[in-house]
């Protein structure tokens, strides 16, 4: 059994994000970086799995070398190995294409990631690699369970919850609660020096999209109480001051 | 207990200083705090009750004996990565730090530099695993800041020794398996000896009520014509040094330990003064306020300034008993005066469990007394400068 784990390298949650670069860039100064949460939570699944029938886990991440620590912390949980693919994440169509670029080379039972990251949240990147790999993809899924070559997922769906069966290999976008969130110990940090992380370079993908800017959004205002027996004065709020009717 | 969102405070860019490695276990100790500690310890304080199944939990963290080499159990570290084992640890408890110091400085450090082989093998292991808790005696009813008058003996008895005597305050003895306990043989000289709990002649009595480290459990030790075996003796400790050698190597841990719950209590407080608000605005925006955050932030950036030359000091082997004992008394003090501004700055709510700051506060009347008094250790920076020791 191996497992392909993707995680990405994000701003902690609670970063003040800023801008620098003509509002082009992340201002990284002072943020400080994390394993995507839901690619954690893929993670914890593919090291329970490992636990519990034996995996090979590698994880990828596609970028440049400050992205080595998160890595460091991923073998640190339980994965075996690593790859990092030397090049900025551009976008989620260029990550896809890495990704599925490096599991070509090597076949894969299974492809876990996040439903999405939590730096740009766009949450394609999981269908995208299904797409250029031409198998399955499922998302967000809550629950796998494994059986010989099939397995049982769960998805969240609105309202509700869907229950698929597939067959080995498929990619799956992972949200809680589908592992235990995993603290890495001290022994895992240990051995993570040692185990393997290969860097390769990024293969050739046409240019989809470039950032012309990001702005914050707008600081939350106050709220303003407006009584129950004057209904004229919240609908000459919403008019003349709110702006949306 | 309110939702856990600490962060450290880092003015002076130390952590640039850090390894990657060395962020990695603080950030895994911190969110093993938040996900084990930060949850349940106000509650077990006020029940003075010891969180007992901590212990595993802690030893496959991988926080007992973290400098041991990996052969025995241990995690092969530097003594920087332990220092932030020990600031975090702290930083949600004093007493769970005191559980995990007295297990790798007082207990596995013992028995690694001062042990046989087959003891190293026989309990190292077991110790950094959590699945035995040691004790450290060496504090007497009548001897505390004078260990060198110590009264509890070893007598050589053939084929085996006889422990009697008492030992006083030990944290974690009324629930550890194993004691590391010090006493004097015939000649007159202090010797070592590992006690196991069901020796004949043995108990571990708690010691009830303390207002501070309420939850750990602290006791005595009561060695009745306890049989030790032979093999049980530390071969290689001999006099008072190596009982000290394992407090040198126990405060410098503490000196850390501090620096953590100093940090606690200032980012307790700064959170609370920017969102309390009085006289229409946050309390944040008064001056006396700003200048105790000011105060503390100074300190605190001081302090890391300090354990990180200290850890330094020790990878190299070049820490000495005076600079540890200056790191320990200078952090617990600016950590006591923190809490003690940061329960100010939290007015009434400062007095409750909801926050960590009287904790803290009551914890840290234990740290400042124990491993040396605070006196004791002024004492030898005082030696260390003018060469004449004063505690006599
Ligand atoms: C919660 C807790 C846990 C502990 N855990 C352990 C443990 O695990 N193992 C262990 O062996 N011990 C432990 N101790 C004991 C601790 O180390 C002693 O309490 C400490 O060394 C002080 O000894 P004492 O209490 O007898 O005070 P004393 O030595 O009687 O001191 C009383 C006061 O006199 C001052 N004083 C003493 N001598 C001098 C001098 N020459 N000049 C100036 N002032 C002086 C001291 O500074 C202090 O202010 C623990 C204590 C506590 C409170």
């Amino acid at each position: 059994m191996k497992i392909l784990v993707c995680i990405s390298h994000v701003p902690d949650t609670t970063s003040k994000i800023s801008f620098t670069d003509n509002n082009t860039k992340l201002n990284t100064t002072g943020v400080q970086f994390i394993i995507g949460p839901y690619d954690e939570y893929a993670l914890a699944r593919a090291v329970e799995i490992k636990e519990s029938v034996g995996a090979e886990i590698t994880v990828i991440n596609v970028g440049e070398i400050d992205t080595e620590p998160t890595i460091r912390k991923a073998l640190a949980i339980g994965a075996d190995n690593a790859v990092r693919v030397n090049a900025f994440p551009k976008d989620a169509f260029f990550v896809a294409s890495q990704i599925a670029s490096y599991a070509k080379s090597t076949t894969f039972d299974l492809i876990l990631m996040g439903r999405e990251s939590i730096d740009f949240n766009s949450g394609v990147v999981h269908s995208l690699v299904g797409e250029m790999l031409n198998i399955p993809s499922v998302s967000p899924v809550m629950k796998l369970d494994l059986n010989g070559t099939k397995a049982v997922v769960y998805r969240e769906i609105e309202g509700g919850k869907e229950v698929l069966e597939l067959s080995l290999p498929f990619v799956a976008g992972c949200q809680e609660p589908i592992a235990e969130w995993k603290i890495p110990n001290m022994k895992g940090i240990m051995s993570a020096r040692t185990k393997p992380l290969v860097v390769v370079e990024p293969v050739a993908v046409e240019e989809e999209s470039i950032y012309l800017s990001f702005e914050l959004p707008t600081a939350k205002s106050g709220c303003k109480m407006v009584d129950a027996s004057t209904p004229e004065k919240l609908v000459e709020l919403l008019k003349n001051e709110a702006k949306v009717i | 207990m309110r939702i856990d969102n600490f962060e450290s405070p880092d003015l002076y860019q130390v952590d640039d200083l850090l390894s990657d490695e060395h962020k990695l276990i603080r950030s895994t100790v911190r969110a093993f705090v938040k996900r084990e500690i930060s949850p349940i310890i106000d509650d077990y304080c006020q029940k003075a009750e010891f969180p007992y199944y901590l212990v595993k939990k802690m030893g496959e963290l991988g926080i007992f004996g973290p400098t041991i080499p990996v052969t025995y159990g241990g995690g092969g570290l530097d003594y920087i990565s332990y220092g932030l084992m020990m600031q975090e640890i702290e930083r949600g408890d004093s007493g769970m730090r005191s559980t995990a110091s007295v297990q790798g400085s007082l207990v596995m450090f013992p028995i690694f530099q001062f042990g046989s082989e087959q003891q190293k093998q026989k309990y190292l292991p077991k110790l950094a695993s959590g699945e035995f808790l040691g004790c450290f005696g060496l504090t007497e009813p009548d001897f505390g800041s004078n260990p060198s008058g110590m009264l509890s003996t070893l007598q050589d008895a053939g084929d085996h020794y006889i422990l009697n005597g008492s030992k006083m305050w030990i944290s974690n003895s009324p629930k550890a398996d194993i004691a590391v306990v010090w006493a004097r043989n015939e000649a007159g000289r202090v010797k070592g000896v590992i006690v196991e709990r069901g020796m004949e002649g043995f108990s571990t009595p708690e010691i009830h009520n303390k207002w501070s480290l309420r939850a750990s459990t602290t006791g005595e030790l009561i060695f009745d014509n306890v049989k030790i075996p032979k093999d049980n003796l530390l071969p290689h400790a001999d006099g008072l040094s190596a009982p000290l050698q394992c407090l040198d190597s126990a405060r410098y841990g503490i000196a850390w330990g501090a620096l953590g719950a100093a940090m606690d209590c200032y980012d307790a407080a700064k959170r609370y003064a920017l969102e309390r608000i009085q006289f229409d605005k946050p309390i944040a925006s008064f001056q006396l306020i700003q200048k105790k955050l000011a105060e503390m932030l100074t300190e605190i950036t001081k302090a890391q300034l300090v354990c990180l030359r200290l850890g330094q000091l020790k990878n190299l082997g070049r820490a000495n008993t005076a600079q540890i004992s200056m790191a320990k008394r200078n952090n617990v003090e600016i950590a006591l005066h923190i809490a003690r501004e940061a329960r100010q700055i939290h007015g009434g709510m400062g007095i409750t469990g909801e926050y960590p700051i009287m904790r803290h506060m009551m914890n840290l009347e234990s740290v400042v007394t124990y491993e040396g008094t605070h006196d004791i250790h002024l004492l030898i920076l005082g030696a260390e400068i003018t060469g004449i020791p004063a505690f006599k």
